[in-house]
């Protein structure tokens, strides 16, 4: 009885090695009573048979039953007689569940080596990007064939669908497109205005930032900035009706996802695009001129009247053109990245991050292109 | 002998003596200014298996979200092993829920790791075991709810119905709690493994003194594995009392539940089982 404190103990009856638990066996007391199970072999006992007895054990849960069951084993595992004694019979079935248990040796976890992995990723990278392309060519094709149906039966256009997106995409995105374009003109003209008073040629300004604004800045402002307002939106609804089932419950009620979900949503960001390209380049135009008057001293007619000079019609337009291109690209990946979307809340997270970032990318190159074309045709 | 004295429960700490483990006294929940919960009362007494049915949408699943305080109460109150919840420190709070464990209706299992480290999690955070012991705890857990370790590195998108409640359940388990919420475990699962379930269920309630709450709508289950059974309708709780009890009771909805169609086959079958 005096034992009763010590968790383990050990002495030997003869040939007997008897094991006496005590106290409690609980998960809390789990490292010192490994411990003691891990030690109580190791020193030698000429012992032909091991008694384990935890009558004095006041305590079990599954760790502590465990540990008893690891006792038995490793006793048995050297070709000894072990025995549990004198268990309390409200623990027998806790014994006799961890007495099944762990019958194998546990799976080791995979190793891999560093370098062998940064050679693997890489070549993971180039082939992911392969089936990016290729995958945005198929929601293409499959847009532009459920577009083509839609556009001979135009009643089975979800016209609701594009109004609530057109209301997300466009309509709420107006203050912030509106401020970031602002504040990019303003910064424009600064500069503009700083740098070239140097020269004595401030005029000029005007040029840059009407230019620089049509042609380029606008268009890939509001780009990026509806990438990550609304390319991000469309990849987390997507994958997470798809993570849902929902994309299949559409699918058994013999709804194509692409008509329903998808055709509306690339409606309305084609819409959007232009719109919000055209209101942010205003607004942009607007800094330039505040600033220009505020801090470059040219007043607002001046302004207006270099303006008439430096841009033409085409300027105009060939900003306003590659809207809707921009649109297509952000939406493809959006949606693409979207389905791709499994099980998990990381991968949806991994897959909205993906979106984002590749649309901003492929922005940013149809802008390239655009830029070597109009070169090229002389615009 | 010890026999009525739950595993872990502390000594001289809370709890001890108490016959009602879970208490709800008033409870008035609702969502939008319309009541779910109506002044419900209901009583879980230590070391029973109290099955819980009702209706759909009766407020089953409110009533175990309210008591695990994951959903606000308009009034009334709740005592958990004698203790107010009202009246807890932050602190005393999270020793008390690391008491009891739950199982969600959906599984909830994290989506983002895998079986393995879904059961470790709870011991990972709460215990201090070698990594070699929390392997086997992990893995003895997942085979005493009847899973293979081959599902071990499994994401939990890649498991069926009835492997996400095991897997739920084994997480539940982990930390060896002396209440268990079960919401619905044995709803996706093959009669096999339901009966399997019931017996697992009483084996942890016979070894480790745990006391379940189940919500159930399996009247097997509630034949084979519950002490008591508690009814509930219209907000309320319209009975409670052993299945014998449930099956006399004259309630009209009591009648409809347990002699309708559905439970004809079953009724004269009844006693519950001990393993
Ligand atoms: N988060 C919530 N917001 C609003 N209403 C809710 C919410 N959760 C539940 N409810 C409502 O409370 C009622 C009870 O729901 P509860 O989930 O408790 O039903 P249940 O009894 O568990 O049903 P089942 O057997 O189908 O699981 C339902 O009418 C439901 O609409
Ligand atoms: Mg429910």
């Amino acid at each position: 009885m005096a034992a009763a404190a010590a968790l383990l103990d050990a002495r030997v009856v003869g040939r007997t090695l008897v094991l006496d638990a005590g106290g409690p066996w609980v998960a809390a007391e789990a490292s010192h009573i490994e411990a003691l199970v891990e030690n109580i072999y190791k020193r030698a006992y000429t012992a032909e048979e091991v008694n384990i007895n935890v009558s004095q054990v006041e305590r079990l849960d599954s760790v502590g039953a465990w540990l008893i069951e690891r006792l038995r084993r490793t006793a048995a595992e050297a070709n000894l007689k072990a025995e549990i004694k004198g268990l309390n019979p409200r623990y027998k079935i806790l014994l006799d569940e961890v007495a099944i248990s762990n019958k194998e040796p546990p799976h080791p976890h995979p190793k891999k080596k560093a370098l062998h992995d940064a050679i693997e990723h890489f070549g993971e990278t180039v082939a992911v990007a392969g089936q990016d392309f290729y995958a945005i060519m198929q929601m293409l094709g499959s847009i532009v064939v459920v577009a083509g149906r839609v556009a001979f039966t135009p009643l089975t256009l979800r016209f609701t669908s594009v109004v609530h997106h057109l209301d997300r995409v466009c309509y709420r995105a107006v203050p912030i497109i509106l401020l970031i374009n602002f504040l990019i003109g303003c910064i424009l003209a600064q500069q503009g205005i700083f740098h070239f008073r140097r020269f004595g040629a401030e005029t000029f300004v005007v040029d840059m930032v009407g230019i620089l604004v049509l042609r380029e800045v606008g268009v890939l402002i509001v780009s990026i900035m509806v990438a990550g307002r609304s390319g991000s939106a469309y990849t987390a609804e997507l994958g997470s009706m798809k993570m849902r089932e929902e994309m299949d419950a559409l699918r058994v009620m013999g709804f194509d996802p692409v008509e329903v979900l998808i055709l509306p949503r690339m409606i309305a960001l084609i819409i959007a695009l232009p719109l919000l390209t055209f209101i942010g380049s205003m607004a942009a135009l607007f800094g330039g001129g505040l600033v220009s008057w505020l801090y470059g001293g040219f007043p607002p007619e001046v302004f207006i009247e270099r303006l008439r000079e430096a841009i033409t019609m085409d300027t105009f337009r060939v900003g306003l053109i590659k809207a809707p291109f921009m649109a297509l690209i952000i939406g493809l990946v959006a949606c693409v990245e979207g389905l791709r979307v499994e099980g998990s809340a990381e991968s949806l997270g991994e897959h909205t991050t993906s979106s984002v970032v590749k649309a901003i990318f492929l922005v940013i190159v149809i802008d390239g292109f655009f830029a070597v074309f109009f070169a090229a045709i002389g615009v | 002998m010890n026999a009525l004295k739950p595993n872990g429960a502390k000594p001289n700490g809370s709890g001890v003596g108490v016959e009602n483990v879970i208490s709800a006294r008033d409870l008035v929940v609702g969502f939008h200014n319309v009541p779910v919960l109506k002044g419900l009362n209901l009583d879980v007494k230590r070391g029973e298996i109290l099955g819980f049915v009702g209706g759909s949408g009766g407020g089953k699943s409110v009533l175990t979200r309210t008591i695990i305080g994951l959903i606000p109460k308009w009034s009334g109150s709740i005592h958990v092993f004698g203790e107010d919840l009202d009246a807890l420190s932050e602190e005393d709070r999270s020793a008390l829920e690391r008491r009891w464990g739950v199982l969600f209706q959906g599984g909830a299992l994290f989506s983002s790791l895998t079986v393995r480290q879904n059961v470790q999690f709870p011991m990972r955070e709460n215990l201090e075991l070698s990594p070699r012991l929390l392997e086997e705890i992990s893995l003895a857990k997942l085979e005493m709810v009847g899973l293979h370790r081959d599902v071990l590195d499994k994401m939990p998108s890649e498991l069926s119905g009835g492997m996400v409640k095991r897997v739920a359940l084994a997480r539940s388990l982990a930390l060896d709690p002396e209440i268990l919420f079960l919401d619905e475990p044995t709803s996706g699962l093959d009669p096999i493994s339901a009966g399997d379930f019931d017996e697992l269920i009483m084996a942890l309630q016979q070894t480790l003194g745990l006391t379940v709450f189940m919500v159930t709508h399996d009247l097997d289950s509630l034949h084979t594995a519950c002490d008591r059974v508690a009814a509930l309708a219209d907000g309320k709780i319209i009975a409670t009392g052993p299945i014998e009890d449930m099956l006399q009771s004259d309630h009209p909805w009591l009648r409809a539940y347990f002699h309708g169609k559905r439970a004809k086959t079953r009724t004269g079958k009844t006693g519950r089982k001990r393993v």
